[in-house]
């Protein structure tokens, strides 16, 4: 087995970012992910790679646009507010189909909002807030060990779907030291090779094709409709292929919760002491925001009576898990916002609060 | 072993992230769980600094605690404030170099260590009061084997600093259990 | 027979969409006659802007993507990164690079990127119909200064030749025109000066190219050549600000 390393969370993305052949990247600081970006200055260059300090989010994710587009592997970080700025971007990397893994070392909000761990870019996240019809394919890690596998994983996810990846993780993640097992160092592609396994790179067309154009713009609606439905199957093969969620208990149990990151830790330590006093619990944890991992919920057995969910922001999430148990079961909201966190403590209080109104 | 929460609370430049993270490293190279999580932001400019280090057989369901097995508090502040966090049974480390106060709680077993002397007259370097601190820690309640520092340090002290390693390891040493008395 | 003229290599066989009179089309050609001559088109990557020039990619013959409102500087950063050894430009309007781009391409500049950054300047927003731009000049009229800019109401116009030659990573700076033949001539020195800077990885080069936009202006083209060499060329001088000894 590969050896065992404690790392910072932030750290630990970057490395396994550059493990998975990625050598560009471009980064603005604000907390809690600025480990991502000094680690990138520290060590991409020794890698072979390119680091710049962008003058802003948006900077640094236009920059993306161009290594993306010139067909390099790349990375960037942010936290909540700078998502809400590369949001136009997200849209146009979707439209023009590149790839990007962009982990998002989520904190409270809204607006400047406070820096401590969050979950209220849920919305942000699944939902979009750049225009048009598109989506980004989200990963929702819980730990430092499975946010390093996602993030491995999520380049080869962008590359196959053509399509920005987003690792939501939060600030307890990020600033975290847990062991890791770092995955395999893969090889990046060569510059004289990015030609042929990625066709649509701009690489200079060398008088032997057509140039190559990545446009986003269609002032003939006609062809923008026909472009959308072109490639809009993707999105229905990334919902059937991509689902991902951790399922504890979910036939049997009568009172489910639904959770995913930090807080599905927190909720799993609440279960462990309401088994001991006699409830029988359960989980779903998502491990993919969008697509929703719809399939697990149909694993819900008769047993169900109430459905609880943890998290993070005012409820964002408990939206999509209402529309998925369609009025089956009552469902509850545990939550703390503004940076402010659950515990296991609060968890078992306020879930005993809601069984026992029943 | 069940698991350990330990809370670890003092002002910035007192190595209270590094204690965390020593015993952390200990805990992974002794193959158990741990996690270690810091305080950060505008918290940590204030002068402030505390982490929490979680070790156990079982994976580690909450990186973040409410209650602790294990408090230490490096300076008098910190003993305030964090005195109640402290389970009963629990083991209680008070910096007693700069915290004149006597520990509130008597349902916890306390351990007054004075980290300034015994760094600088048992050890002789005055840097090396956090690990005379670490030392306490592990010799008190054995979280983690003495034994294993030895490789901690290892990692953590390479290239010029590895001269550290003997005096370090001698930090560990310099507290007795006979010193509660 | 050798012929005089021919229809260059660098641009596609497509016909233009730009206003008559305009100048664009120029621009284009000179841009791409340059690689050409460089025997560069085959490596070539561009950034086009948001404005008119949108899609520029239709009518030169290289790699070209369309980058986000004013981001090209950015976007040029990140090709350059992949590919250092290939020429890269940005083209971009005066809204574009002189109002919601000038973060970027203060800081490309700073930075000292080796990619040349081709900025058209005609003091209005074309694309969009008429409004005020950075570089819109007191007392011109504009949609959205119906009775003519004034410094109360919306400031300077801004020089961007004049701002981007006080950094120091910025070696190669020239303003240029293309209102008769001799001036298209110097505007063609002027970008292969750029390319060769890029080339020699001196820094980063910047042509300002002044330009006429008849439509908006609300005049004819030939009037619109005029009233540029009448107020724009007084306001912006044409000359070169900066460039090193190697390319002299």
């Amino acid at each position: 087995m590969a050896e065992k390393k404690l790392m910072k969370g932030n750290e630990a993305f970057a490395t396994s970012a550059i493990h998975a052949g990625c050598r560009y990247y471009f980064g603005y600081p604000i907390t809690p992910q600025n480990e991502v970006p000094e680690f990138m200055s520290r060590e991409l260059a020794k890698a072979g790679g390119y680091f710049i300090q962008a003058e802003s989010e948006l900077g640094a994710i236009n920059m993306a646009y161009g290594a993306a587009a010139a067909g390099g592997r790349v990375l960037l970080s942010t936290s909540s507010p700078g998502i809400a700025l590369m949001q136009e971007n997200l849209s146009l990397l979707s439209s023009v189909e590149l790839p990007i893994v962009l982990v998002s070392v989520m904190r409270g909000g809204p607006g400047i909002g406070s820096i401590q761990p969050g979950q209220a870019d849920y919305n942000q996240a699944t939902k979009g807030g750049g225009n048009g019809d598109y989506h980004t394919i989200v990963f929702a890690p819980a730990s430092i060990q499975e946010a390093v596998d996602m993030i491995y994983k999520g380049f080869d996810v962008a590359d196959e779907y053509r399509n920005p990846v987003m690792v939501c993780a939060d600030g307890m993640i990020g600033q975290m030291m847990e062991p890791v097992v770092l995955p395999p160092e893969k090889a990046p592609l060569a510059e004289e090779e990015i030609g042929n396994v990625k066709p649509w790179a701009l690489t200079g067309h060398k008088e032997k094709r057509e140039r190559n154009a990545i446009n986003s713009v269609w002032l003939q609606q006609e062809l923008l409709e026909e472009y959308i439905e072109q490639y809009w199957p993707k999105y229905v093969k990334a919902e059937n292929e991509l689902q991902d969620w951790e399922a504890i208990n979910v036939e049997n149990c009568e009172t489910l919760f639904v959770a995913y990151g930090s807080v599905s830790r927190v909720v799993k330590e609440a279960m462990a002491d309401l088994e001991k006093e006699g409830h029988n619990v359960g989980l779903i944890r998502l491990k993919t925001l969008w697509p929703f991992p719809h399939k697990a919920f149909e694993l819900i057995g008769d047993n169900c009576k109430n459905v609880i969910c943890c998290e993070l922001s005012m409820g964002q999430m408990m939206k999509d898990v209402e529309a998925e148990v369609k009025g089956k079961y009552p469902v509850h909201l545990i939550n703390r916002v503004g940076g402010m966190l659950l515990d296991p403590v609060e968890v078992v209080e306020r879930t005993k609060k809601i069984l026992e109104v029943k | 072993m069940a698991g350990k929460r330990i809370f670890i609370a003092g002002f910035g430049g007192q190595g209270v992230l590094l204690i965390g993270q020593m015993l952390s490293y200990a805990a992974m190279f002794e193959d158990k769980e741990v996690s270690w999580m810091p305080s950060y932001g505008p918290e940590m400019r204030g002068g402030t600094a505390n982490c929490t280090v979680n070790i156990s057989d079982q994976p580690i369901a909450s990186p973040l605690v409410t209650k602790c097995d294990v408090l230490i508090a490096m300076n008098g502040p910190s003993l305030d404030k964090f005195e109640g966090m402290l389970e009963p049974g629990g083991d209680l480390f008070i910096n007693s170099s700069i915290i004149s106060q006597k520990a509130t709680r008597d349902d916890v077993n306390v351990h007054y260590v004075d980290c300034q002397h015994l760094a600088e007259v048992e050890v002789g370097n005055g840097k090396t009061q956090n690990m005379v601190m670490l030392g306490a820690i592990i010799n008190a309640t054995k979280v983690v084997n003495i034994d294993t520092m030895q490789k901690v340090f290892e990692k953590v002290f390479t290239g010029k600093k590895a001269a550290l390693i003997p005096k370090n390891m001698e930090a560990l040493n310099v507290w007795k259990p006979s010193m509660d008395a | 027979m050798k012929p005089v003229f021919e229809y260059s290599r660098g641009m596609r066989e497509k016909e233009l969409h730009y206003c008559p009179g305009c100048t664009h089309g120029i621009a284009h050609r000179l841009i791409m006659e340059v690689l050409d001559e460089k025997g560069q088109l085959g490596d070539a990557i561009g950034v086009a802007p948001v404005g008119c020039s949108i899609v520029s990619h239709q009518y030169m013959n290289v790699d070209m993507l369309e980058s986000p409102h004013g981001r090209a500087p950015a976007v040029a950063s990140g090709i350059k990164r992949v590919h250092p050894n290939s020429p890269v430009f940005t083209y971009q309007g005066d809204g574009d690079l002189a109002s919601i781009g000038t973060s970027e391409i203060i800081h490309a500049a700073e930075r000292g990127e080796k990619f040349t950054t081709v900025f058209i300047n005609n003091a209005i927003y074309g694309m969009t119909g008429g409004q005020m731009a950075p570089t819109t000049l007191i007392g011109q009229t504009a949609t959205t200064a119906p009775e003519g800019r004034t410094v109360a109401q919306a400031g300077y116009p801004m020089r961007m030749c004049e701002i981007i030659s006080q950094m120091d990573a910025a070696v190669y700076v020239e303003r240029v025109t293309v209102t008769s033949p001799g001036d298209v001539r110097k505007a063609k020195k002027a970008l292969e000066r750029a390319f060769e800077v890029q080339e020699k990885k001196l820094g980063f080069s910047f042509v300002e190219i002044l330009s006429t936009c008849p439509t908006n202006w609300g005049l004819p083209p030939v009037k619109a050549i005029e009233w540029l060499r009448e107020n724009m060329m007084e306001y912006y001088p044409v000359k070169q600000f900066k460039c090193p000894e190697e390319v002299k």
